[in-house]
């Protein structure tokens, strides 16, 4: 089959390698139908957050039909010929964490989680196609992808409604809408958000779904800030404004946003000393984060308020605010998103035509463009916010 | 305090005052002496000899004793009731299905077994437990019996954990060189028996709770570099199995998942 490996910083290849194969009772395989990019890929596309091996294929976001289960799965859970979106998060569906519904905490999908529980003191669920900390699971950038643990994850989708509709319930739909979760809103809150990529997009539609008067959404590309504005939001480029925490100041009567939302995560830009000294030590490989933003958040939120982070930091951090958030008396939330705590009611939403998360998408190509889409993601170039992945155009056929 | 709990803490004990032997008593005495009468000097050879007192004194006492046992203790909550976690580990034979080290258990009887485990690379270690203490669902005691290559003291103990949070199994095994092939192998454990055990309980954990051990081993990949099966090859979660090549373990391993 053809796959989008990981073959060395900024160099992604269309390969060809075998087609997976069962390897656990609980798996199935899963033919792909789309796939896309995410936000977070950049970050291993620019070589920043560790474990990446040569060789890895890529991708997290894809949905498709189960063409092979396990023996271990029921047929009531799952079956061949099922329509499914996949999660990005793998999780057993039995542990204390699964139980709990804090699925991406799931303790048992991650076979490396040694390696995770070095730098975190404890692993996080495994993901499909992030780093061998997280796994070391192949992605789903490819024509087919293998799914452990399918009788849990996979959200069975209904015909009819098309794949541009439904991809994103596999991580960026949720993934705002957990950041907005996370945030605590309250009925007359204002919401600022970070970040107007795909998973900023999602999360300033949620705040509004949850309850949020007025949400005031960060940015640097015009484009970004215009479809913010389309859902309601008031945008601040940065590039134009002194002070982004002073401009939130005078915008809210001094008081603050009352959440703060950080859809930016490690790679964060800016201007000025300190993001300077942040490049450098990230290049340095001293600090692997940029936490540009989170710094801002949390100087800006209003005392008493929530920070949420659905951006991703991989490690360790320096000069964040610790005072600010202890003396304010902030509540601070991130995690990788529950997927599957949300997957089934924003399908919902869907189906009730509440939202229609194809917005985000601004090029449908076949999956050989991928390599030069990666980099026209990063670069902002013409206009790209979401990049769909077909793994069957150009006449690919079924190996 | 659970029993595996109080052990452990007793052996550390033990270590302890055993290690206080009467060399590094010396060492520690007489360097301090040595840097106290050095520093009353107050002159370039009274420096010195501070310096040198001190530095004894320090290695006396921060001197490592070899020990030549191995202990390694952990726990793990399991959502499962503890009859069905003390059933699965009382059915011997199960052991190897998660503990990587361990390549077979064979029951002989009741309380008699045969172990075989992975030493360093790849030798065979065998030994024979038996069974000295058990009580159905709270715990099992084992140790090995003469004529092993290594001595062997274990226990385990499963308890039932508050609010519905399934099992608290506590682990607690000590291995002792005895004399020939099995002191490489107590040794080699000295650093990687707690570690090696933390792995063995996650998944049993997985093994309970999800009915299978998740794995990568034998998925699609493009082509892996060099540096892939180096970093592999010293992967501290996959033993040499016995009687493998080097090589042929860098090979398979640079493709391995």
């Amino acid at each position: 089959m053809k796959a989008v490996c990981y073959m060395g910083v900024e160099k992604m290849t269309v390969e060809t390698v075998p087609d997976p194969t069962i390897l656990n009772p609980r798996d199935a395989i899963v033919k792909i139908t789309s796939t896309c990019i995410c936000g977070s890929d950049l970050h291993l596309y620019n070589g920043f957050v560790p474990t990446m091996e040569q060789g890895d294929i890529m991708g997290h976001e894809f949905m498709g039909e189960i063409v092979e289960v396990g023996a271990g799965i029921k047929p009531e859970n799952l079956k061949v010929g099922d329509r499914v979106v996949v999660p990005f998060t793998i999780a057993c569906g039995n542990c204390f964490f699964c139980k709990r519904e804090l699925w991406s905490c799931c303790n048992n999908s991650n076979p490396n989680y040694w390696i995770a529980e070095q730098m975190m003191g404890f692993s996080p669920s495994g993901l499909f196609g992030y780093t061998h900390m997280m796994g070391g699971y192949a992605g789903g950038q490819a024509q087919y992808a293998r799914v452990p643990y399918a009788d849990v994850g996979p959200l069975k989708v209904p015909e009819g409604i098309p794949d541009e509709k439904l991809i994103f319930l596999s991580d960026i739909f949720p993934t705002g809408y957990f950041g907005a979760v996370n945030a605590d809103i309250e009925p007359g809150d204002t919401v600022a958000i970070w970040g107007c990529g795909p998973v900023g997009q999602f999360a300033i539609r949620s705040a509004f779904m949850l309850g949020a008067e007025r949400v005031i959404a960060i940015d640097r590309f015009d484009y970004r800030l215009r479809m913010a504005e389309s859902a309601g939001a008031q945008t601040i480029n940065y590039e134009d404004v002194d002070d982004v925490v002073q401009t939130l100041k005078d915008l809210t009567g001094n008081i603050g946003p009352d959440r703060c939302i950080d859809a930016v995560g490690m790679e964060a830009h800016g201007h000025g000393l300190i993001h300077f000294m942040d490049r450098v030590k990230q290049k340095a490989r001293i600090e692997t984060d940029r936490p540009f933003v989170l710094r801002q958040a949390i100087q800006a939120c209003r005392k008493g308020g929530t920070v949420s982070v659905p951006g991703v930091y991989a490690g360790f951090d320096d000069k964040i605010p610790l005072g600010a958030f202890m003396n304010k008396g902030l509540a601070m939330k991130g995690g990788q998103t529950h997927m599957m705590r949300f997957m089934k009611p924003l399908l919902e939403k869907i189906q009730k035509n509440e939202i229609d998360p194809s917005f985000v998408i601004s090029h449908k190509v076949p999956i050989s463009k991928a390599p030069e889409m990666y980099k026209v993601f990063r670069d902002k170039q013409d206009n790209c916010t979401k990049v769909v992945l077909d793994p069957w155009a150009d006449g690919a056929i079924a190996a | 305090m659970d029993e595996v709990a109080r052990i452990r803490i007793g052996d550390a004990r033990g270590g302890n005052s055993r290690s206080m032997d009467a060399q590094r008593w010396g060492a520690l005495i007489g360097g301090s002496a040595l840097a106290i009468y050095g520093i009353t000097r107050r002159s370039p050879l009274g420096v010195a000899l501070a310096t040198g007192g001190g530095a004894i004194a320090l290695l006396g006492s921060t001197q490592k004793t070899r020990s030549q046992s191995t202990s390694a203790w952990t726990s793990v909550l399991i959502n499962c009731s503890p009859q069905e976690a003390y059933k699965f580990w009382r059915g011997l034979e199960n052991l190897p299905r998660f503990m990587n080290r361990l390549h077979s258990v064979t029951v002989l009887d009741n309380r008699r077994s045969q172990w075989v485990a992975i030493g360093p690379i790849g030798r065979e270690i065998r030994w024979e437990a038996e069974i000295t203490e058990e009580r159905e669902n709270e715990y099992i005691a084992w140790r090995s019996l003469p004529g092993s290559d290594v001595e062997v003291d274990g226990r385990v103990e499963f308890r039932e954990a508050p609010a519905d949070r399934g099992t608290l199994i506590s682990a607690r095994m000590q291995f002792r060189a005895v004399a020939g092939k099995g002191s490489a192998f107590a040794n080699s454990l000295n650093k990687a028996a707690s570690f090696a055990m933390r792995q063995d309980l996650r998944r049993l954990a997985a093994l309970m709770e999800s009915g299978e051990i998740p794995t990568t081993e034998g998925q699609s990949h493009g082509a892996r570099d060099f540096v892939t099966g180096v970093m592999r090859l010293a992967d501290p979660t996959r033993p040499i199995r016995p009687g493998s090549q080097l090589k042929e373990v860098y090979e398979t391993r640079k493709g391995i998942a």
